[in-house]
């Protein structure tokens, strides 16, 4: 009966220590110090939140970087990956349909030419990077459509790699909401 | 692309660190629980005493491995009971920005079960059917506890060990208070905040509506998530606060973060090795284990990347694309990170994962698979050490009737009661993976909640019940969980994967406590020595073959052979 109520108390002392003094005093430290990461990079432009910088958002209009293809179609509240495994027809057609969209969007581009990552699903749905070969292979429609040179795109890609952390981990890669901030200050969002 | 010489330093640099900060770190557990004084004595004690006397503890008192195990049962029953009913209830509980409702009875019974066992098997969406209150309160709560727990169960195996004539194995209340207030809490403050400076969000503000840059809407939750993150990964956990885990970028926002998260979760178990080590006072024992599973741990890591960066020749053959397998990936971590954390997750037992494993190539597959049916590639908090432990036991039994020597291990000799309750533990896991296992895939319950067809499809029922066995956590997430039948099955399966190989081992401890320790002789087999380590390697790599071979050949072997002969499908 003595270990009945210790037990007892125990759950309720690190309850309240565990589940609300320390969550607490890391959003406390943390939002002091970090204040627009603890709350979710949110980007804003002309007075509204426009985004997250790490949470893809979908992008079809043909002026603007596109991220990876999305199994949960961008649903930034519902996380996720296609999750078919490697000989399931199903992924065939994904990965089919992923190929036709943007060799229809980008016109004149060869398939050899068209990396993995730009045509598989990412892991959460909400992938904000692309390959640095994905970001390039968008560069002519983007220029046509936008009117912006293609000189400038490509140094905008350049100037946003985030290369290899410590030249070991990770890919080299550009940030999607990243660039297409650059272009909505250029040339304004044309709704 | 193929391997890259910076992704494979890369893989080699992260198991170097964990190695070179879990080494040490070990010493320090030692200490911890030999009661020695810690630089910070003056902020841990009186702490440590404000919260003997809120429980209610008297910390002189010693406990034999009778009551200690008690007092472990039934604080645990009591967490698991508290978090049921949070689960059930935070619908109507404050914190809860985004109105998130109750669990259903079947769906809040797997998540308690799955949380209070360090499994972290989530059958639900975090961003979707977790609160607030219960990401805290319940969820964050057990990652610490839960983990504490199978950390003093292995500090009091590891007191009989060493015992000399002697009952005790310590006080449960006192260990396991000083498991939070020594060792997670301040690594999981800093690494906490760390987290948020790299991007993690920790905030009580509900979702954000954002007005997307084409002019649509987005809803992007968001919430308390460093605090429950460092804790996930430090406490082998895994459960994350998303449905996609440490592939969302909240969770894990960059290649750094991922590194870290890797480091976080191989730091304790990595360490409790040296604590063994220290404990035996046998620093060769420790060394034999530390250079045979790196090596298992780096075969295991390498043979994923070498899989994934090959790509999926389907994929060649019918569309022409060829780079590596980028399904269910994310383009930070490339396939080197990405690799590195399916071999980690499931060698330490976190079970969080930065990839979806559903769509790893074949025989990537086999390396999570057979490092849960293993469970001892350094293994989760505590228990991986347990496991360590008990195939040791098994070796020298073994090497004892090879031989023809009363077996014998760290001075203690091996006889009958030992050897059933170590062969209890050892069948307990092969027996909870293929016996559920077989009933699912004959019932129409277990059967629809595929999402693959053929023999991947048999592969998500085998990984789901072998994650759950091993207290990983995680999933081939094309499996529908959430059903009567899997929350019930595998709610249960973790359960008996979890406690009743702690009460084998906790018997085990008790009996080794009350042997003498006889001096060692010419005539002593020695476990120290690579040739002892090799078969001990043997041992559990037979073991385990024999046993799984079976299922693994019709899943991911099969898938493999299918896809060679190049087959879509059925």
């Amino acid at each position: 009966m003595v270990n009945f109520w210790r037990a007892l108390r125990f759950t309720i002392v690190f309850a309240v220590l565990l589940g609300f003094v320390y969550p607490l005093c890391v959003t406390g430290i943390g939002n002091l110090l970090f204040p627009y990461q603890a709350q979710g990079s949110m980007v804003t432009w002309r007075g509204r939140i426009v985004g997250s910088e790490l949470i893809a958002q979908m992008t079809t209009v043909p002026w603007l970087f596109h991220p990876r293809p999305s199994a949960v179609n961008y649903a930034a509240n519902n996380s996720g990956g296609s999750n078919l495994g490697p000989t399931n027809p199903a992924l065939i057609a994904e990965i089919h349909h992923n190929l036709q969209v943007v060799e229809r969007q980008n016109p004149g581009i060869a398939v050899s030419q068209i990396p993995t990552d730009m045509v598989e699903s990412s892991a959460s749905g909400l992938d904000p990077d692309i390959s640095l070969q994905d970001a390039f292979l968008q560069v002519p429609r983007i220029a046509r459509a936008s009117g912006l040179s293609p000189i400038y795109l490509r140094q905008l890609i350049t100037n946003s790699t985030t290369g290899r952390t410590l030249g070991i981990w990770g890919e080299p890669m550009v940030n999607v909401m990243q660039l297409n901030m650059a272009i909505v200050k250029q040339i304004g969002t044309r709704r | 692309m193929r391997f890259t010489v910076a992704g494979s330093i890369g893989i080699l640099a992260i198991i170097a660190i964990i190695l070179g900060l879990g080494i040490p770190f070990g010493g320090y557990l030692y200490r911890v629980f030999t009661g020695g004084h810690s630089r910070f004595e003056a902020v841990f004690a009186p702490f440590e005493r404000l919260l003997y006397r809120l429980v209610g503890v008297n910390p002189s008192v010693q406990m034999d491995w009778k009551a200690y195990l008690r007092a472990l049962m039934l604080v645990n029953f009591m967490m698991m009971i508290f978090a049921y009913l949070i689960f059930r209830l935070q619908g109507i509980l404050p914190f809860n920005p985004d109105h998130i409702p109750g669990m259903s009875w079947d769906l809040a019974f797997n998540t308690a079960a799955s949380f209070i066992t360090n499994t972290n098997w989530q059958n639900y969406a975090g961003e979707q059917s977790m609160s607030y209150l219960g990401q805290m309160l319940a969820i964050t709560y057990l990652q610490f506890t839960s983990a504490a727990t199978g950390f003093v169960a292995a500090i009091a195996f590891l007191r009989g060990l060493v015992a000399h004539k002697s009952e005790s194995l310590g006080n449960f209340w006192v260990d396991l208070i000083k498991v939070h207030t020594r060792v997670l809490l301040p690594l999981a403050v800093v690494f906490a905040v760390v987290l948020v400076g790299l991007g993690v969000p920790q905030t009580l503000l509900g979702a954000q509506i954002a007005h997307t840059l084409q002019g649509s809407t987005q809803t992007i939750s968001r919430g308390p998530v460093a605090s429950l993150e460092a804790i996930k990964q430090l406490g082998t956990n895994g459960g994350g606060f998303f449905n996609a885990n440490s592939a969302h970028p909240f969770e894990d926002p960059t290649a750094l973060t991922s590194v870290l998260e890797m480091i976080a979760m191989g730091l304790i178990p990595t360490a409790l090795l040296a604590t063994f080590g220290k404990f035996i006072a046998n620093r060769r024992q420790a060394v034999v284990l530390y250079v045979l599973l790196t090596a298992l741990l780096i075969i295991g890591a390498f043979i994923v990347y070498a899989n994934e960066v090959g790509g999926n020749p389907l994929v060649h053959q019918a569309l022409g694309l060829s780079g590596p397998n980028m399904e269910g990936k994310e383009w930070r971590f490339g396939p080197a990170l990405s690799s590195a954390f399916v071999a980690m997750t499931t060698a330490f037992t976190t079970g969080a994962v930065n990839t979806m494993h559903d769509s790893l190539m074949p025989l990537s597959q086999l390396v999570p698979l057979l490092f849960m049916m293993f469970n001892l590639i350094f293994g989760g908090k505590g228990v991986g050490l347990l496991n360590i432990l008990m195939f040791l036991l098994i070796t020298v039994f073994l090497s004892g009737l090879m031989v023809g020597r009363t077996p014998e291990i760290f001075g203690k000799k091996i006889e009958a009661r030992e050897m059933k309750l170590a062969t209890v533990a050892m069948l307990v896991h092969p027996f909870l993976i293929l016996v559920p296992t077989a009933i699912a895939v004959v019932t129409k319950a277990g059967t629809s909640s595929m999402l693959n067809p053929g023999l991947h499809g048999f592969t998500e029922v085998l990984y789901a019940f072998t994650s759950a066995a091993a207290n990983n956590g995680s999933a081939f997430a094309g499996l529908n969980g959430n059903t009567v039948f899997y929350n019930l099955s595998l709610g249960i399966v973790m359960l008996l994967g979890r406690y009743v190989s702690i009460i084998a081992m906790f018997a085990i401890a008790g009996s080794l406590a009350k042997k003498a320790i006889i001096p060692q002789t010419s005539g002593t087999l020695r476990t120290d020595t690579f040739a002892f380590g090799s078969v001990f390697v043997a041992v559990f790599v037979i073991v385990g073959a024999l046993t799984f071979f079976p299922a693994l050949a019709i899943g991911p072997i099969g898938e493999q052979l299918q896809m060679m002969s190049h087959i879509v499908g059925h």
